[in-house]
């Protein structure tokens, strides 16, 4: 019997495999030095899906970069497939993706705003000229809309605001500076002494009912200020009409190129917007809270998580449990349904609807979703009642707006105005014209609500009506003014721009529309009629208000600015 | 509700689509009800098949609702009543030919593509559509880096089919969709290569993938273009594990190209790495084409080196007609001369259950003997032996796909992901819909990921463990008091001989804290229903029988038994191992698990069969190794199977085979123990064959074949056939259905299932009551097939395994598969995708041993046992603990069974596959 040989003389006669092997599972390992790493910079953060992309910003923060070893750490540890925590952190424009081998940026990123009131203040020059000086510590990078369209042109170094911002001020930074404090923001004992948290203290204690207020806000004119203009009072009624548990999201992505007021109220009065939000709790009856801050306002969410520590030390969020979450720069996030994906910390793409997030949002609960401004106004409203508020407006248009006016006039800032003002009046307010400057157009709703000439500047300003007439909307109330030293089809390129980098990517008309009618824009002699055709189908065929409004500026300047698009061909 | 399709559900919502009226059933959306209604509106990102959600996202599908602001994706709208739809409106059209036209503008030409006749271009050309008016974005370049699938990512249109074929059926999350806008792109893993990814090549983003950016790289040539379309299809059964999952073989001049999942109930188009790209193992050049004798210049010995790609060294070729007489001749010598207890036979449980049945009643009428088994005793011998004794049947009591009904899910002793990957994708699919899995493995695996709770506990350590959990039940009174009292029986000798199993005593054994060991019976015990998955991890032992009967005392315990979502579900290995077990393919029963030592069985098969019949209990697998060994049995016939690789103690087991003094093999390459054979009769791979077989889930299916056998190879049955005449049997089959007729004259579980039923339906599960029922799918709500009619509950002690880790040997040892590689590897080592992703044998440790031993990972290191040595390389594995390494048993070059310890579990024979002591040593020549 034969079988004491040594291992080798078993072997069969075939081809080694020696040398050929993988040595190692397939995929990533998991360094054990990067886990290590990223767990105690997450601290006592719990590895819930959730907050995926609070963890991202976490590691961004402290390494100012992502790298694919902590990705790997921060998958394993929160038990998530790699390619989830990829596409969701490649999905945000804050955070900075490194694989193996690739070089890290630079500690210090300084952000040049190219939107359209910084584009006409110069951004994009300021930006050309600092890349080209740029040194290795710091980088210079385009952004949208930093929500500072009233100082352009606009620069963040860091998220750290700066503006308007001058080639000087930015091509000696050397790193990220710490985040300041807004200097005139109303803090919690002051907003208290001024009848501040009475309204909520009066709802929880029963000295006010629930039927009552929503009474109130029904007869208020009060819509929502994000710029989609539902009625606020109507929206709490359904939502608190769902099975519970309810919860709530505070839209404070604000992000419409030329809107910038509820960056002025939260860093002059953030109260007024947290007592809103602990009236609607209790209201609706909502459980749990999400404010989605975006991450260009650092300071503001600095002021917030002080502010609430105060409003929960004084026992009123006791019927809220409210989160604060940091946007990562996606405009699409400002629209609700992504938002929500966003609070759930996945990548922010627009849901189909129906369902609508009344009745399926945040995991899959019914959600109010209510803009910084809209809850701003509750506290006001309750206690001066419904006539108070819609007697701020003029005939057919009840309430006050919030008009962020930029662009060529002299003064530009938020105007609180009636309702259904005028571009006329809102220039005049601001004090008229840039000197030198003629008015030739302007966009009444930000980047989406479409381009009006000037014969056109006495349509009442607000939802619905001339206005929607005109194939335009009133949105955020961001009024961009522009002048004959502008190009209509400059601008238009510019707003398509903005939304081919700001498309979510999730569906075909917008995805590939927005990128082949910025390629088509730029070219010497556009197709005309083909990108017409393209708008219509963007506008019929796209998951959300991104795509279907992304043409709106390009079709204006087609139908009442020929002669720009003529002079882009000579 | 006016139903004038009779079909719709209480629930259907009538509405009008492109003027006409018409229903839509409860949930349908208006995609589904115009397609039942024959408008065929273009579809990209919505796959039309079991697991995939719309999504909305291409926008191809855009219909017009009358009074709403903008259009609607058809594929993910559900009508309501009244509601106008116009799917064939200008705007409609306009809006979907706009929306082909900006995807088809980034496309490669369509004459030069990847898939001329994908979706996409099948849509465009009915829109009329070939070039688009709009500048093409640069396109991306190809990703080589898979073995066995084509990434050209430049026909993509981010439709994301792909990401929900891996992330939502099959859950392996390797795929997501990355970047924002029209930077948007899909990526594995960190955008990393799909070959450098963790992508397991099931190739479910392939089938999904409706523009040919996913490919089978077997159908393109070198510059990316479809070079071969398939000249016919052919459907069939997966030849691979016991899942049995339905596909259909592409086949173009004689020879498999393609094979794509189809809808079985199995596997709802789901297939595997080895489902779907290990198939060209039949066209190999080491098939064995020609019947072989061995040379009279070159004798046996266990230790000769050999080729198998050059056979001539050791056997000269022969005509069928001189092998055929050559083999029965010398097999009934010995017969005759030694006795019938001289003999042996090995059938497979890779063949079908036609062969199966052959094989036994050639061995039982032909060698007159019952030593004849198969592989079954290397795998779930133990558990047939708990299940018969405890529950009389050796089946499980329900499918695994009932998964999806259950409440909690116990997965132990098993890695599905890589053993049986479809079965774990349903697993995988019920946990990510809320059920609470629980995965009890000393080794970490995939599922982990998705589990409620994983258990790394002390290997061998399965009774103690499963006691302490019984124990908690019991004392906590989580049982199901009323069906333990009217359904079972020995409660209280369970109860009482696990009184002292408290969680507290059992943690040192186990490994595993009290808390969490009655967490998870609490969850377990708690779900109002409930399942348990079990493999190799639990039969491989000595103590296997007992960890079995742990698992159905649990079942029985709670009452997770006979109802939707519950049941015990031994996950078994082979393709046919439960058909060739209920075949009779094994020595102690005839088909249908009727005991050869009953008189009166055996009288009717003897009548039946015209034969007198061994009245003793035959040989198990390992015994008959063992006998020839001692020379005890002189002659085998093992068809199918390779006991030189799979059996423990490889280097007595080869010697045992070289003892004999006659060997005759059938197969189609030539194995580790073709080498020892007399005479080599060359056989057909499964596509190669019609016949049926058997899944895990006792689900008889339909296999077809797909091309004819090489050279002169010829069909098994035919095969045994021409020994069984030779050795004076009068046999006259003419096709399997003959054979399959004969068996469900003796097999009462075939009633119902007539060969043409599973020629019409593919599939019918037993047991079944007529040819026009539904087979069960779920058995044993109403009794047990046992005398008293009730489950049994055996208590089992707690006991060590048989070789303990010493000084000399510290660390334990564990076997088993990898994904790639089937069984002993005769197959996927010879298919060129499988052997390309896993070529080289490894050691598979923790990064702490690699540390300890100092050697990085490749290092070549020596694992030494009792039984013999091995040298591989070491690979890194953070899912090993420290103290536990794993050697996959499918490398000839260095064969884990070397290693592995023969010792017996005394009921169901099975070796101690799963639990050798060892040590590791580094050869000089390493760095």
């Amino acid at each position: 019997m034969d079988e004491a040989g040594a291992p080798a003389d078993r072997r069969q006669g075939q081809k080694s495999s020696r040398g050929k092997g993988n040595y190692k599972p397939k995929g990533r390992l998991v360094d054990p030095a990067a886990m290590a790493e990223i767990r105690q910079i997450l601290g006592t953060t719990p590895p819930r899906r959730d907050l995926l992309i609070e963890s991202l910003h976490g590691i961004q923060d402290h390494f100012h970069h992502l790298s694919a070893r902590h990705l790997a750490a921060l998958a394993d540890w929160m038990r998530l497939p790699m390619a989830e925590v990829w596409e969701v952190a490649s999905f945000y424009d804050h955070f900075d993706l490194v694989r193996e081998g690739e070089t890290p940026p630079p500690a210090c990123t300084v952000r040049i705003c190219t939107s359209l009131s910084c584009m006409m203040a110069g951004g994009e020059a300021l930006l050309e000229t600092l890349q080209a000086q740029a040194g290795e510590h710091v980088r210079f990078v385009a952004a949208p809309c930093i929500g500072a369209c009233d100082k352009a042109p606009a620069a963040a170094i860091g998220h750290q605001l700066v503006a308007p911002a001058t080639h000087d001020a930015l091509a000696t930074v050397t790193e990220t500076r710490p985040v300041e404090t807004p200097p005139e923001a109303r803090l919690f004992d002051d907003y208290c002494e001024t009848g501040g948290y009475r309204v909520l203290r009066e709802l929880l204690d029963g000295a006010r009912t629930r039927d009552e207020a929503l009474d109130i806000l029904d007869g208020a004119a009060l819509r929502g200020l994000g710029g989609a203009g539902f009625p606020t009072g109507r929206k709490w009624r359904i939502v608190g009409g769902q099975p519970g548990p309810r919860l709530m999201a505070v839209n404070g992505d604000e992000g419409e190129p030329g809107t910038f007021k509820d960056r002025l109220y939260l860093s002059t009065d953030p109260h007024r917007m947290v007592e809103g939000i602990l009236i609607a709790a209790h209201v609706v009856g909502v459980e749990r809270c999400f404010i989605y801050m975006r991450d260009e306002y650092p300071e503001i969410i600095a002021l917030l998580h002080r502010e609430l520590d105060k409003v929960r030390a004084a026992g009123l969020s006791d019927h809220v449990e409210i989160e604060l979450r940091r946007g990562a720069g996606a405009y699409i996030c400002g629209e609700e349904s992504a938002m929500i994906e966003s609070i759930e910390g996945k990548r922010g793409l627009p849901r189909h609807r129906p369902p609508y997030v009344a009745e399926v949002g945040i995991f899959g609960r019914p959600t109010l979703v209510n803009n910084v401004e809209t809850l701003h106004w509750i506290r006001d409203i309750l206690e001066n009642g419904a006539d108070w508020f819609n007697d701020q407006g003029r005939d057919g248009h009840p309430g006050p707006r919030s008009y962020s006016v930029s662009g060529r006039v002299a003064r530009p800032g938020v105007v609180i105005a009636p309702a259904g003002s005028t571009v006329e009046e809102l220039i005049e307010r601001c004090g008229g014209m840039v000197e030198g400057h003629v008015f030739k157009g302007y966009l009444p709703g930000g980047a989406s609500g479409g381009i009006l000439p000037a014969d056109k500047a006495d349509i009442p300003l607000d939802f619905g009506g001339r206005l929607a007439e005109e194939g335009c909307f009133v949105g955020s109330h961001a009024v961009v003014v522009l002048s004959d030293q502008d190009n209509m089809w400059d601008a238009a390129l510019n707003l398509m721009k903005f939304f081919a980098h700001e498309s979510c990517g999730q569906c075909t008309p917008c995805r590939n529309g927005t990128e082949k009618a910025v390629a088509m824009m730029g070219a010497d002699t556009p197709d005309t009629d083909l990108l017409g055709e393209l708008a219509v189908a963007m506008a019929d065929a796209s998951i959300c208000g991104l795509g279907q409004a992304a043409s709106n500026p390009l079709v204006s300047v087609m139908r009442h600015f020929p002669e720009d698009i003529e002079a882009k061909r000579s | 509700m006016n139903k004038h399709n009779g079909d719709s559900g209480a629930n259907g919502v009538t509405f009008t689509l492109d003027g006409r009226e018409i229903e839509a059933r409860d949930g349908e959306t208006i995609w589904q009800a115009a397609a039942r209604h024959g408008t065929d509106i273009p579809h990209l990102c919505y796959r039309d098949s079991d697991g995939y959600r719309a999504d909305g996202n291409c926008r191809a599908c855009m219909v017009e609702i009358e009074g709403e602001r903008v259009l609607a994706a058809s594929c993910i709208r559900t009508p309501t009543d009244g509601m106008v739809v116009n799917s064939d409106n200008h705007r409609a059209k306009n809006a979907r030919k706009m929306v082909m036209e900006l995807l088809v503008a980034d496309q490669p030409p369509r004459a030069t593509s990847h898939d001329p006749d994908s979706e996409l271009w099948r849509y465009a050309e009915s829109q009329q559509l070939d070039v688009a008016r709009f500048p093409a974005k640069p396109a991306v370049a190809p990703d080589d880096s898979h073995p066995a699938i084509a990434v050209n990512m430049d026909a993509c249109i981010q439709c994301n089919l792909c990401v929900r074929a891996c992330r939502e059926v099959q859950v392996n999350d390797v795929i997501g969709l990355a970047g924002r806008g029209a930077d948007a792109r899909i990526v594995f893993d960190f955008d990393d290569d799909m070959g450098a990814s963790t992508c397991v090549g099931c190739g479910e983003c392939v089938q999904a993938c409706p523009t040919g950016a996913l490919m089978p790289k077997t159908l393109l040539d070198s510059d990316q273009a479809l070079a071969i379309t398939p000249d016919r299809q052919v459907d069939s059964v997966c030849p691979y594990c016991g899942v049995g999952c339905q596909l259909t073989f592409s086949v173009k001049d004689e020879t498999i190209v393609a094979v794509s999942g189809r809808q079985g109930p199995a596997n709802q188009s789901r297939l595997c790495v080895k489902g779907r790209y290990g198939f060209d193992y039949i066209h190999n050049p080491e098939r064995l084409t020609t019947p072989l004798i061995r040379r009279d210049d070159v004798p046996k010995s266990a230790s000769m080196p050999f080729d198998p790609a050059n056979p001539l060294t050791h056997f000269r070729e022969a005509s069928w007609e001189e092998a055929l007489d050559l083999a029965a001749g010398r097999l009934a010598d010995v017969r005759d001369t030694h006795g019938a207890a001289a003999m042996a036979g090995f059938g497979s449980a890779k063949g079908t259950n036609e062969e199966a049945y052959l094989v036994q009643k050639l061995v039982r009428t032909g060698f007159r003997t019952n030593n004849v088994d198969h592989c079954t005793r290397l795998c779930h011998a133990s558990s047939v032996a708990a299940l018969l004794e405890n529950i009389g049947s050796g089946a499980v009591t329900a499918s695994f796909a009932e998964c999806r009904n259950a409440e909690a899910i116990i997965v132990i002793g098993a890695n599905p992901t890589v053993n049986h990957p479809v079965a774990a994708t349903f697993i995988k699919n019920a946990a990510k819909s809320g059920t609470r899995l629980y995965v009890l493995d000393p080794r970490g695996q995939h599922l982990d990921r998705y589990a409620t709770a994983s258990l790394r506990f002390t290997p061998g350590s399965d009774v103690a463990m499963l006691n302490a959990m019984i124990n908690v039940i019991i004392t906590e009174g989580l049982y199901d008091s009323a069906y333990v009292e009217t359904q079972t029986e020995g409660f209280e000798d369970l109860k009482a001989r696990t009184a002292h199993t408290t969680p507290e005593a059992m943690a040192p054994i186990c490994g595993i804290e009290p808390e969490v060991l009655r967490e998870v019976a609490r969850g377990y015990a708690t779900a109002g229903s409930a399942m348990i998955f079990w493999g190799m991890g639990i039969s491989q032992h000595t103590h296997g029988t007992d960890n079995s009967r742990c698992l159905i005392s649990l079942a029985l315990l709670t009452g997770n038994v006979g109802r939707a979502g519950t049941g015990l579900h031994p996950l078994r290995g082979q393709n046919n191992v439960q058909g060739a077990s209920d075949a009779g393919l094994i020595p102690m029963f005839f088909p249908d698990y009727k005991p050869v030592t009953d008189a009166e069985t055996r009288a009717r098969y003897a009548d039946f069969w015209g034969a007198e019949l061994d009245p003793e209990r035959g040989l198990t697998v390992v015994e008959i190794t063992e006998a020839a060994y001692d020379g005890d049995i002189k002659a085998m016939y093992i068809m199918g199977e390779n006991p030189a690789m799979s059996d423990p103690d490889q280097a007595h087991a080869r010697a045992a085979l070289a003892n004999l003094d006659i060997l005759v093999v059938q197969d189609i390459f030539m194995t580790e123990t073709a080498a020892f054979a007399d005479v080599i009769l060359p056989a057909s791979a499964f596509p190669e064959k019609d016949g049926t077989v058997t899944n895990t889930d006792r689900r008889v299916q339909m296999g077809r074949q797909a091309v004819n056998p090489p050279g002169d190879a010829r069909q098994d049955w035919w095969i045994i056939q021409e020994l069984a005449r030779r050795m004076g049997l009068d046999w006259a089959y003419t096709h399997p259905r003959d054979i399959f007729g004969e068996m469900r004259m003796v097999m009462p579980s075939l009633t119902g299932i007539t060969w043409q039923r599973l020629l019409d339906e593919g599939a019918v599960t037993y047991p079944c009551a007529d040819e026009t029922s539904p087979g069960r799918e779920v058995i044993f709500g109403d009794g047990f097939p046992t005398e008293s009619g009730r489950g049994r509950m055996t208590p089992a002690d707690v006991l060590p395994p048989d070789e303990t880790p010493d000084a000399d040997f510290p660390i334990v040892l564990t076997t088993g598969r990898l994904l790639e590689h089937w069984h002993t590897g005769s197959m996927t080592r010879r298919s060129g995708v499988l052997d390309a992703i896993e070529p080289e044998p490894e050691v598979h440790m923790a990064p702490e041993t690699l540390q300890s031993l100092q050697v990085e990972a490749g290092a070549l290191v020596r694992v030494v046992t009792r039984r013999g040595e091995i040298e591989l390389a070491a690979r890194i594995d953070p899912k090993l603990p420290s103290g536990l390494i794993f050697v996959p048993f499918c490398f000839y070059e260095a064969p884990a069974n070397y290693l592995t310890n023969p010792a017996l579990d005394p009921y169901g024979k099975i070796p101690e596959l799963k639990f050798a002591a060892a040590r590791i040593e580094v050869p000089a020549a390493a760095e």
